[in-house]
């Protein structure tokens, strides 16, 4: 039953390469860029999931990562900070960081349930502005600078001594994602929810409830989405309103669009992309520190050229190479005209 | 087989009875909701506001204190007017086009920065805090404001004819684009302008106060000023869509675009027109809220949300809509900022948050929005 395809040679070579990868690459390159690239993947792949299964490109993900990111800072800091400084345990902060991000995403998600396509995408860009600029402004649980010595739970350790730990708490969670979220887009709600993106009005009037389907979906991917959230405060220790400004959204945008907006596996390929090139194109000197014109660019590029990022490059390779053309496995979102936005 | 048809309609009529009584109960409640968060805002303002205690306003209620309710209610309409200025450019180039310009914030900025350049060019640098007005008369500011608007208006159309043109009806495609030409755009502004707050000098003429003669409010004249230009710009622009041709099938075009091309009208070039006045737009916008307040990276974040939430509230592609959505705005944060206790005001960008729920939970399509 299981065939030996390219796809999966690669995808289980990449996890191999994963699980050894503190023993070959410099602890640097571990602690800095990979553990960075498994949560802002995760984040990403919240995003895929609601565009390639939703038909809903959210701008929202890094507003719920960050408020799930402020809660856990709120909670488990002790004193020497902005914000409550609850001192609670760390887990107690990841649970409440979790329900509270989730809760929001499902108000969020509700409001905007009734609109498609760009005026979903406004909606959701109105909703990340609007939470970077509420934890600017009140200063109770956060303010401009942000709360500083954010504790990861003891088993993990101090993250810059035990870089490891946290890469593999990290691993293990963008896997376990990855594997639910692909199990939740084949179940009866899953495939609901691909009805709803296609057709809203036949899936309406087959008795679906559809503004319900999108709600729980946006509520779901922003589960998804604070997981991110929370391994992003461990690894960091410190969260202020420029972590989830418009660049941060945009940022999680570029790397779901370069990875590929209809897979779940382009969030991995899309964030191994970004840290890299954040990371070196600092080196090149005609660059230097204009990183974001340059990622700038290469999005561009990618939405001009193909709209199936480097995974819709990695298939019309394969393609090409067995001589085969067969129908892209989904759609490609952003090549889609408008969707009826009323039902 | 006639007891089934018997049987059935009861039972139908049962289930929309139902049904019709839990949209009734829903409606009720959710009248109610709204009722409760328009009135008791309403009387917190007008009665209930105290001016000390726990919940200490800053004012006190408007009966206490009428001058500073009406000073309020000032700065919130002439907030509204450049908000208005920006997204009525947003909303026309939306309407007719269906391209939701990201980079509009961008555009904002970039128009107010070339002003600021352009002002200093000609005056010259000024102190550590830049040129103040007395140094400053009024064509150090009409020519710099023109320059920065054609300038925006030549961007825009490039950017359109370059980029949007032949993915036009690929609505999520173009809007990507623009994200990808407003990240560029912000990061060259960046390089080239420094990440220092600078504001562009008002007109010496201006930058006074005039005696309102109400309860003896000196008001600042600068914010009448840019009362002033609003209205003309929107009387105008309802004049050009109204009565000129090219007006005219914008009108259509907002309706139906595949119609108005079949009917031999060349909708290019409606759209080429119709994006550079947008854009121009955002860089007027720009130049007067470089005067008004400041220009700094990441304010372009802050404009592209004035105008996303004034078309979110008034609906898209509606130049009333465009109008009664600024205002909403203007109003909401001036009064938000205001009129609650002083040691909470700095939730007042929550209010911002309710005012486009409220709106998205009564009217997904906005308060003048029509479906596509």
């Amino acid at each position: 039953m299981t065939r030996i395809t390219p796809d999966r040679v690669v995808g289980i070579g990449a996890l191999v390469l994963a699980v050894i990868a503190p023993f070959i690459v410099s602890s640097y390159w571990v602690g800095a860029l990979l553990t960075q690239m498994l949560f802002l993947g995760i984040v990403a792949a919240s995003l895929i999931f609601l565009s390639a299964y939703g038909g809903m490109i959210s701008l929202a993900q890094v507003a719920v990562y960050g408020i799930a990111g402020f809660v856990v800072g709120n909670a488990t800091t002790n004193g020497n900070t902005k914000g409550l400084n609850l001192g609670w345990n760390p887990w107690w902060g990841v649970i409440a960081g979790i329900a509270i991000a989730v809760g929001v995403g499902l108000l969020f998600g509700a409001l905007a349930s009734r609109s498609v396509g760009i005026y979903f995408l406004m909606i959701t860009l109105t909703y990340s502005v609007i939470a970077n600029l509420t934890f600017g402004q009140v200063t109770d649980v956060s303010g401009f600078g942000g709360i500083s010595g954010i504790p990861a739970p003891g088993a993990i350790g101090r993250v810059e001594a035990h870089q490891n730990r946290l890469y593999y708490v990290a691993l293990v969670a963008a896997f376990l994602v990855y594997l639910l979220l692909r199990y939740v887009a084949r179940t009866p709600f899953g495939l609901t929810l691909q009805g709803v993106r296609d057709d809203p009005i036949r899936m309406a009037s087959l008795g679906y409830n559809v503004n319900l389907h999108r709600t729980i979906a946006f509520g779901f991917a922003s589960f998804v989405a604070s997981i991110g959230g929370v391994l992003f405060v461990w690894w960091n220790g410190h969260i202020d309103p420029a972590s989830i400004d418009l660049g941060a959204t945009i940022d999680v945008l570029v790397i779901a669009v370069i990875g590929g907006l209809y897979r779940l596996e382009g969030a991995w390929v899309g964030a191994l992309f970004f840290v890299i090139v954040n990371n070196y194109s600092q080196q090149i000197s005609f660059i230097g520190p204009r990183f974001h014109t340059l990622i700038g660019a290469i999005f561009l590029l990618i939405v001009l050229v193909s709209p199936g990022g480097l995974v819709g490059l990695w298939e019309r390779a394969l393609e090409l190479a067995s001589g085969t053309h067969k129908e892209p496995s989904d759609r490609t979102p952003i090549e889609v005209g408008p969707v009826e936005s009323h039902v | 087989m006639s007891d089934v048809a018997v049987d059935r309609p009861p039972a139908i009529s049962n289930r929309a009875r139902s049904l019709a009584l839990r949209r009734r109960v829903l409606l009720v409640i959710g009248w109610t909701l709204l009722a409760i968060l328009v009135i008791v805002p309403l009387l917190w303002v007008l009665f209930l506001a105290p001016t000390t205690g726990k919940w200490a306003t800053a004012f006190g209620s408007a009966v206490h204190d009428p001058k500073d309710f009406l000073i309020t209610v000032l700065n919130g309409v002439t907030a509204a007017a450049l908000y208005f200025v920006v997204a009525s450019g947003f909303t026309l180039i939306f309407g007719l086009m269906r391209v939701v310009n990201m980079a509009h914030g961008a555009l904002f900025l970039f128009g107010g920065y070339v002003a600021l350049k352009l002002q200093r060019g000609m005056v010259g640098e000024g102190g550590s805090f830049g040129l103040t007005s007395a140094q400053v008369n009024l064509t150090h500011w009409i020519i710099p404001a023109i320059v920065g608007t054609v300038v925006v208006a030549a961007m825009g159309l490039a950017m359109q004819q370059v980029f949007l043109r032949w993915n036009q009806g690929q609505e999520l495609r173009q809007a990507l684009i623009t994200i990808a030409i407003s990240i560029i755009l912000a990061d060259q502004m960046l390089a080239h302008f420094g990440g220092v707050a600078e504001d562009i000098a008002w007109p010496r003429n201006i930058d006074t106060f005039v005696n309102l003669r109400v309860q003896g409010i000196l008001y600042t004249e600068t914010r009448l000023v840019i009362l002033g230009i609003a209205l003309a710009i929107g009387i105008l622009l309802w004049l050009w869509l109204k009565r000129t041709r090219t007006g005219m099938v914008i009108r259509a075009g907002v309706d139906d675009r595949a119609m108005v091309s079949a009917l031999g009208i060349n909708i290019q070039l409606t759209f080429a027109i119709a994006f550079a006045v947008g854009s121009a737009l955002a860089g007027l916008g720009g130049v007067i809220g470089g005067s008004f307040a400041s220009l700094a990276p990441g304010l372009d974040a802050n404009w592209l949300l004035y105008s996303l939430v004034v078309v979110i509230i008034g609906g898209m592609g509606s130049l009333g809509g465009a109008a009664i959505g600024s205002l909403l705005l203007g109003l909401t944060s001036n009064f938000s900022a205001a009129y609650l206790p002083s040691t909470y005001t700095y939730y007042s960008i929550i209010f911002t948050f309710m005012l486009v729920a409220i709106i998205l939970a009564v009217r997904p399509l906005g308060l003048f929005g029509r479906p596509a």
